[in-house]
């Protein structure tokens, strides 16, 4: 994978003189790609003379970092406790179903990646999802086949 | 912007301020907190904005999108001045109504009106809702009034005038003195002096001091450190000034979740207008008193909310925690005199400023003054953020101000203080809400989550679920705590699995009291607390897993089975629709049959039968 580093010295630039701002800068690169490929990891290892070894246990340690690249769609299950009484264990189990991947992972054809999160924010909604940044609350098993449906229907029609 | 000199100056500005506000014109007022959002508030703020220039009056009606108004249960909510009504449940088809005939007219949309669940009478003004009625909302009521982005608005409600009575008049000690008399304890959870704490930094030598504000708030379950931030920024700044001016510090920072992208924007947007306007940076209000503060977006880590792992994610590193020999007000960030403090408790300071210690600690009880902000959320109908003074009853809460139990259903539990509080039973109700009641009965009151539980929560289950929480979140640097947890949780698997045998509650109790004594933070000392409290009051619930193979909650999955009422089937179809295993079978219009070999507990049955024909054993 060739990745353009255009971008990523940029971000070097902004945190040139922060001591404390490596997170900080993951999360940007993070933000720009989607996720942390390996190759930019090493790159910046060796721009801002940082062991890698420094940067990659920032990056396992955090959860909002991945080393994965992402699929098209993310699908957030919240599991936040109040999401849990209303039963969001069974909504995860049927988007995990539905999709035949587990929590973290992403569908061969890279389309989804579903994760579990801890809390939203959004109790009233309970239980809800987060799919692709929009909030889908009050779920039922039905409406979670029908969202992850409709979705397969948009990008059937527009390819 | 106009850079302010001296605190003289900025009293003149908002006096021209309040001189251009005209209270008689119409406000409308839309909640756009995380869950109006996530209902659709933000078509309803695009249909006013639509609507009103349509008809050409914008300019004679002020709309504001303010922060959280906490009432999420019933949101979108419109308020609406002059009145005070309040609008609920509103969806861009009903915005025409409210403009042709309340703001316009000033006739109710009786329809829009709050229903009391109770009485089923309708409620016109916001203040009159049982929700709101017995609330205390000294430091979360304004979100409803200002727009959280335009510092206008903070001002025109006395926003910055407890900094400038500070630089006015009161010396460092002064302060500290009067935080000390008020006797505010933190709001994060561990409840410690705040006066004290920040005495002993002011007292640490060293030139360089630093405050912190924590907004990792990762409970799950909370979300008013995230409202406030959203909602009313410039007030948690204006307490971080005023705690940085007492103990003479001169950096500050802000930890926020990254999850939490509107909080970091609006508390930066607010950063930069007190720069401009002299109130943060070089020579604060022409003193000589100099405070910077910068945001620091955490990654993701629970136990960054934990004051030592916190610190060192600031500094650049993996958040492990370390042993607190040396407190951070001695040696905190880079080993320098550090204060620490919740978003709620940098949001109380200026408040005891302007109306003093006196005023503050007579709220509340003898050990736990103020007000404090609790999200209510679970199986309780009215779900929402509320501020109540410390000692109010959980009875109250939950009954009164939460509207009782979703569905009709019966009250179970509540579960107070996140992953590291407990799970408090009927019997306890009565109990007030303070740090030190909470926690004699195994719970605290940590950043203020509450959540409601009811006969169909399985609280072997909701061991299962912290415990799985802390686990996952566990660093991993101490031994008790990522073995403890580990194991604990494995034990609780095999009891919901109706793998458990009687001696494994003894062993749960013998791990817990290890995890106590010996984990390096509190994550690890704190996490047994959902266990231990639901072994101490529903014992019977761990034993009917163990010894009966029940979970009368209908929640374990190994323990229960789905059955159709052959009384009640109509042989409709839906359920045998549904299923994703084919393990429903029958005729249309015959009774259908579960076949319990093929089913795999998903409930997609009983949710979708209209006749309530499925039920769970």
């Amino acid at each position: 994978m060739t990745v353009d580093l255009e971008k990523v010295n940029s971000i070097i630039e902004k945190y040139r003189d922060d001591r404390e701002a490596f997170i900080a800068l993951l999360q940007d690169i993070s933000a720009e790609y989607r996720y942390l490929p390996e190759e930019v990891i090493r790159y910046v290892s060796e721009e801002i003379e940082v062991p890698v070894s420094r940067l990659f246990s920032l990056a396992t340690f955090y959860t909002s970092f991945r080393l994965e690249p992402r699929g098209e769609h993310e699908v957030q299950v919240c599991m936040g406790t109040a999401c849990h009484v209303r039963g969001a264990p069974r909504m995860l189990d049927k988007v995990t179903q539905k999709l035949n991947i587990k929590p973290g992972e992403t569908t061969e054809d890279k389309r989804f990646t579903v994760e579990t999160v801890n809390c939203v924010g959004a109790c009233a909604l309970g239980p809800l999802l987060v799919y692709d940044g929009k909030y889908y609350g009050k779920l039922t098993q039905w409406k979670i086949e029908k969202l992850l449906e409709g979705s397969n229907d948009e990008d059937d029609q527009s390819s | 912007m106009m850079k302010m000199t001296s605190p003289a100056e900025l009293e003149k500005y908002r006096s021209s301020i309040l001189e251009g506000i005209d209270s008689g014109r119409p406000s409308v007022s839309v909640c756009c907190g995380t869950g109006c959002s996530a209902s659709g508030a933000l078509e309803v703020v695009s249909a006013f904005e639509r609507l009103l220039e349509e008809k050409g009056i914008q300019a004679n009606i002020n709309t504001k999108i303010t922060g959280c108004h906490g009432f999420c249960e019933q949101g979108p909510l419109v308020l609406l001045s002059p009145g005070n009504r309040l609008y609920c449940k509103v969806t861009e088809e009903d915005v025409d109504d409210i403009i042709e005939e309340t703001l316009l007219a000033n006739r109710v949309v009786e329809r829009l009106l709050f229903v009391d669940p109770v009485t089923g009478e309708k409620i016109e003004k916001e203040e009159e809702i049982p929700f709101y009625k017995k609330q205390l909302r000294l430091i979360f009521g304004d979100n409803g009034k200002m727009v959280p982005t335009d510092i206008r608005d903070y001002l025109s409600l006395g926003g910055y005038s407890a900094l400038a009575k500070v630089l006015k008049g009161m010396g460092p000690q002064e302060v500290i003195q009067e935080i000390k008399n008020s006797r505010l304890r933190g709001r994060g959870g561990a409840g410690f002096p705040t006066g004290l704490k920040w005495e002993s930094c002011d007292k640490a030598e060293g030139d360089i001091k630093y405050v912190i504000c924590n907004a990792d708030e990762g409970d799950p379950g909370c979300f008013q450190d995230r409202s406030l931030l959203e909602g009313n920024p410039h007030l948690v700044l204006e307490g971080m000034i005023i705690g940085a001016y007492a103990v003479g510090a001169s950096q500050g920072y802000i930890y926020v979740r990254n999850e939490y992208p509107l909080a970091v924007k609006n508390f930066s947007t607010a950063l930069e207008q007190a720069r401009e306007m002299g109130l943060l940076g070089e020579n604060i209000l022409g003193s000589d008193f100099s405070f910077n503060i910068k945001v620091v977006r955490g990654g993701g880590a629970f136990v960054c909310g934990e004051s030592s792992a916190l610190i060192t994610s600031i500094e650049g590193r993996i958040g492990e925690p370390r042993y607190k020999f040396v407190h951070a007000a001695e040696k905190g960030l880079w080993d320098r005199p550090t204060v620490l403090n919740n978003v709620k408790t940098w949001a109380a300071v200026p408040l005891i400023i302007n109306r003093g210690a006196e005023w503050f600690s007579e709220i509340g009880t003898e050990q736990s003054k103020g007000t404090m902000i609790f999200s209510l959320t679970g199986k309780v109908n009215n779900t929402g953020l509320v501020e109540v003074p410390m000692g109010i009853s959980l009875r109250e809460l939950i009954f009164e101000i939460g509207g009782g139990i979703l569905e009709g259903r019966k009250f179970k539990a509540v579960q107070t203080g996140g992953p590291s509080g407990g799970c408090i039973p009927e019997g306890l109700l009565n109990l007030p809400l303070d740090f030190e009641k909470l926690a004699e009965v195994g719970s605290m009151v940590g950043s203020g989550g509450m959540i409601v539980m009811d006969e169909t929560t399985c609280m072997v289950d909701v061991a299962k679920y912290f415990l799985s929480f802390t686990q996952e979140e566990s660093c991993g640097k101490c031994v008790p705590c990522r073995e403890g947890g580990e194991h604990m949780l494995k034990i609780l698997e095999r009891i919901t699995r109706g793998e458990g045998e009687e001696r494994d509650l003894e062993l749960l109790k013998e791990i817990s009291d290890t995890m106590q004594c010996a984990s390096l933070c509190a994550l690890g000392k704190l996490a047994p607390n959902p266990v231990l409290t639901t072994l101490k009051y529903f014992p019977e619930e761990y034993l009917a897993h163990i010894k009966d193979k029940k979970c009368s909650a209908g929640v374990c999955k190994e323990l229960i089975e789905y059955l159709i009422d052959p009384e009640a089937c109509t042989g409709c179809g839906r359920c045998l629709k549904a299923c994703p295993t084919g393990a429903i079978s029958g005729e249309k219009e015959a009774v259908h049959i579960l076949d319990q070999e093929q089913c795999i507990k998903c409930g997609n049955c009983m949710e979708v039968c209209r006749f309530d024909a499925v039920s769970v054993e």
